[in-house]
């Protein structure tokens, strides 16, 4: 084979995700930024690069860049003990506690800033207990916890699912020989796992990096990051010059971060052989991943605890009231649907934004880990892989704005498609579906592939022999996962859904945003709704299994 | 520009036929648009067609009365939401040049003249109802904007809190930075909402020049800015949701209607001298490919049927003087005589620069 005719090969492949991509990210992002660069009709590069050197904008930057590295390194420190004992240990309610974990990610931002301020504010228990020493509401520290208890869950799945389809054996040979659990970790598993924990961690970081709502809630108005800024010149100043250097700014840091990522992935021999070890029970050795897990479903727990008893709590009595309201009532009439119907609405959207997701993702891991056998072709991968993961790492608000500034004219005339509500979720659950998949599928010896074609297989056949086997969990956690972020999306869906058709996050918003014992107790019990909605349908994805993986 | 957008083109048509045939062949689904994709344009009835309502995110009216009005203009009308005010001004002139719809509601006298000065509507004729010609904007001398709804932004106290302990609430601005009443009252932020900005301009508009003066005098009392309307009044505040510690907050005249006790009255009160009126347009666009529909639908949500429901919908008061109020309304909230105000095109002029002067004492 030629090379040329492999690289068509792979553009072929990377089509339908590139075209994607182009028309709803690239199109929009620099229709946006473009709009910033011109004054008067005139390019005006100085007027923006001026933005840049103001004394604000390195504030922001900074912090942005401060918070969320921290946030990032204390979600890795916190999620690879329980990535750990809820994917390599077998143990009752594993798979209970693995759903669990995945809540906060799906919880619009507006909740669980509530209940999270409601325990870290001035009349919460935190500060009641600590006789006031610890008042964390309005400070940085608020913000880092608030990050952290979002994106943790993405490093538990993101690595545990690589984690999981290691096989066990090298580790447990140098456990023969002597080494203890510490250095079976450092010397055996850490390099077969860091491509995953990289991978997770550069997700985690933009995640971070361009969290809005929660930076705002939890952090009062002390704190500004790249992306409140992004939101405020853009909405309430129309300061399009100063938040296009800002996008511009994003896009810089977000791809020299990849490149970086890039480099740290990269290990010298990424084969790994095929999971031939079943998850084994706990034993003595596993107590610290086990406490520390606990310790992990206890923080997380606490602020969805909050909004379960305050879902519950009518009037200083426990009542099922709120609940009975989700069906709609005369007191509630100001909703468009009632809450049960919005479930529809987000649970069908999800759906189509899964196999969006899902398909998109899919193609562009297979794309990225098929042998490079140039140099050139190397270097058209590692471009690609950049480009999947920009729709993560920049601002929403431009993103949304572009939509509609762009996507005006004939043939691309798709302001009014419903496919963009969807697809916009797709997008954002893109990258964390090519990251989850990448890392495992790089993992699968090319040569079995080339067995399964030598004995006569076409490429799909030698697929589904070599990859699908390896890749089954990790697609169906990518895809819960996926389907969780569709669920709880609510930055972009609020810009594009139809006010009479509201996704479930978006009427929990408008339900807390007036007053009113009976809205605000209605929008804990639909979050409460959400959250469970949501464990249920992550538990039930995970249950569903390959009959060819029987015989591990 | 034009000429980039030029060279995409035979692009973005191989692109569209990939896109469709990945979306319309296999949405497990369907996309939930059932009824406006299939029924507008052909089966829309005499008077022609769809109409695109763009409006901000928290408009809402009761599915009776957009069947009402279908069925009597003939129209079918098609929502779309656009952010918040602020986002959705934005959008309006950002998209001057093809419009996101045909008519918009939800640019409000905060934000009203940075649409006028982009030229986003188009004067519109219609006989309007005693009311709206005396909330019109200031300046808008065409008559582009009509006013389909007021609300003020007023500083709400906790009756029940104050009385528990024998103290007299505050009842002015000047109140509020008197060490009696330390640490009291939750403020949502001018950036970051929009009765936030309403009560930074009560504070212009009553202090002039001196406004940064009495912004330092605040936060000595220990004022707290925290983020939108939902985190002052359902999280800090005494008779929020969330039960906070906090008996002061800045809210809507209209509040006081929700946090009733249970005995016919309410446990909050606004504090009059402290509102900024807020009035909320509707406007034909420049450009809208339906002119003719949006005309009617301007004309619909100042019609005595929209006006009436506006309260138990949107939470604010008709714009149309004689509507009548829900009970409720009508016995526990109180309206301003004399609402404090601030000139649009002065809010346009300096609205940059107050936010950002404003963000330095509270950031610190």
């Amino acid at each position: 084979m030629t090379t040329p005719r492999r690289l068509l090969g792979l553009v072929a492949l990377a089509g339908l995700p590139l075209a994607v991509l182009g028309v709803f990210f690239v199109l929009p992002v620099t229709g946006m930024v473009a709009r910033g660069f011109v004054t008067d009709g005139d390019l005006d590069v100085a007027g923006v690069l001026e933005v840049l050197t103001r004394a604000r904008t390195g504030r922001v930057l900074w912090f942005t860049l401060w918070s969320s590295a921290v946030a990032t390194v204390l979600a890795v420190l916190l999620g690879l003990p329980a990535a750990y004992a809820l994917h390599r240990l077998r143990w009752p309610g594993r798979g209970a506690v693995r759903a669990a974990l995945l809540v906060p990610f799906v919880l619009p931002t507006v909740v669980v800033g509530v209940a999270f301020r409601q325990l870290l504010g001035e009349s919460g228990p935190v500060v009641a207990l600590t006789g006031g020493r610890v008042d964390l509401d309005g400070t940085a520290v608020g913000i880092v916890m608030g990050l952290v208890f979002f994106n943790v869950a993405v490093v538990i799945r993101g690595v545990g699912a690589a984690w999981e389809g290691l096989d066990a054996r090298p580790g447990e040979a140098a456990a023969a020989l002597g080494a203890s659990p510490a250095q079976v970790f450092r010397t055996v598993t850490w390099p077969m796992l860091r491509p995953a924990v990289v991978s997770s961690a550069s997700v985690v970081f933009l995640f971070c990096a361009t969290a809005f709502g929660i930076v705002l809630t939890l952090g009062g108005l002390r704190y500004s990051s790249v992306e409140t800024e992004i939101y405020l010149l853009t909405t309430e100043l129309l300061d399009l010059q100063a938040a296009a250097a800002l996008s511009v700014l994003q896009l810089v840091a977000v791809v020299a971060l990849l490149v970086l990522a890039g480099r740290l992935r990269a290990v010298p021999d990424p084969t790994l052989a095929r999971s031939t070890a079943r998850p084994h029970r706990p034993r003595r050795s596993d107590v610290p991943q086990l406490v520390a897990t606990a310790l992990l479903l206890v923080l997380v727990a606490a602020p969805v605890v909050t909004l379960v008893v305050g879902s519950l709590r009518v009037d200083g009595a426990w009542s099922l009231a709120y609940y009975r309201a989700l069906g709609g009532g005369a007191e509630l009439q100001a909703l468009p649907v009632p809450v049960t119907g919005a479930l529809v609405t987000s649970l069908r959207t999800a759906v189509d934004a899964t196999w969006m997701a899902l398909l998109l993702g899919g193609l562009i891991a297979v794309v990225l880990t098929r042998r490079s056998r140039s140099r050139s072709e190397r270097r058209v991968r590692s471009v690609l892989d950049g480009l999947f993961m920009l729709p993560l790492g920049v601002s929403a608000v431009t993103l949304g704005f572009g939509f509609f500034i762009t996507l005006d004219s004939p043939p691309l005339d798709l302001r009014e498609s419903p496919v963009l509500v969807p697809l916009a979720q797709a997008l954002v659950a893109m990258p964390l579906v090519v990251r989850t998949l990448v890392p495992v599928l790089a993992g699968v010896d090319d040569r079995q592939r080339q067995a399964a074609a030598s004995l006569g297989a076409g490429p799909l056949r030698a697929m589904a022999t070599a990859d699908l086997p390896v890749v089954w969990r990790p697609l169906l956690a990518a895809s819960g996962f996926a389907f969780a972020i569709s669920l709880g999306e609510f930055g972009a869906t609020s810009f594009l859904a139809r006010p009479s058709d509201p996704t479930l996050p978006v009427l929990i918003f408008r339900l807390i945003g007036r007053p009113g014992e009976l809205s605000y107790g209605t929008a804990l019990a639909a979050s409460v709704v959400l959250a469970a909605t949501t464990a249920v349908v992550v538990l039930a994805v995970e249950r569903l299994r390959v009959p060819s993986l029987g015989a591990f | 520009m034009r000429r980039m957008r030029m060279h995409i083109h035979p692009t973005r048509t191989a692109v569209v036929a990939v896109l469709a045939l990945a979306v319309s062949g296999c949405s497990l689904v369907g996309t939930g648009d059932d009824e406006s994709a299939s029924d507008p344009a052909e089966g829309g009835g005499e008077a022609g067609g769809t109409v695109v309502l763009v409006t901000h995110d928290s408009f809402f009216l009761p599915e009776k009365l957009v069947k009402g009005f279908e069925r009597e203009s003939g129209y079918d009308l098609e929502q779309r939401a656009g952010g918040d005010a602020g986002a959705l001004t934005s959008q309006l002139v950002l998209n001057t040049d093809s419009p996101i719809g045909d008519v918009a509601f939800g640019v409000d006298n905060t934000f009203g003249s940075r649409a006028l000065e982009a030229d986003v509507f188009e004067p519109v004729d219609i006989d309007a109802p005693a009311g709206v010609e005396e909330n019109a904007l200031p300046g808008d001398d065409e008559g582009a904007l009509v006013a389909v709804d007021t609300g003020n932004v007023c500083v709400n106290v906790d009756t029940t809190w104050f009385a528990e302990r024998d103290l007299e609430a505050p009842e002015t601005l000047d109140d509020l930075t008197d060490p009696a009443y330390e640490g009291l009252f939750v403020t949502p932020g001018a950036t970051t909402s929009s009765p936030g900005f309403a009560f930074l301009l009560t504070t212009i508009a009553a202090y002039g020049d001196e406004w940064q003066g009495y912004w330092e005098d605040l936060l000595d009392n220990d004022t707290k800015v925290v983020k939108g309307w939902e985190d002052a009044y359902q999280v800090d505040f005494t008779q929020g949701g969330g039960k906070g510690d906090r008996p002061v907050v800045t809210s809507y005249d209209s509040s006081p209607a929700f946090t009733v006790d249970g005995e016919g009255g309410t446990t909050t009160r606004a504090l009059l001298d402290t509102c900024y009126e807020q009035v909320e347009y509707a406007g034909v666009l420049r450009g809208a490919d339906n002119p003719e529909g949006a005309r009617a639908v301007v004309e619909w949500l100042v019609s005595p049927e929209v006006q009436e429901a506006l309260p138990s919908s949107m939470y604010v008061y008709p714009a149309v003087e004689g509507t009548e109020l829900p009970a409720e309304w009508a016995d526990l909230t109180e309206r301003p005589s004399d609402p404090w105000s601030v000139d649009p095109d002065e809010i346009d002029a300096n609205r940059d620069e107050w936010l950002q002067e404003w963000n330095e004492p509270v950031s610190r």
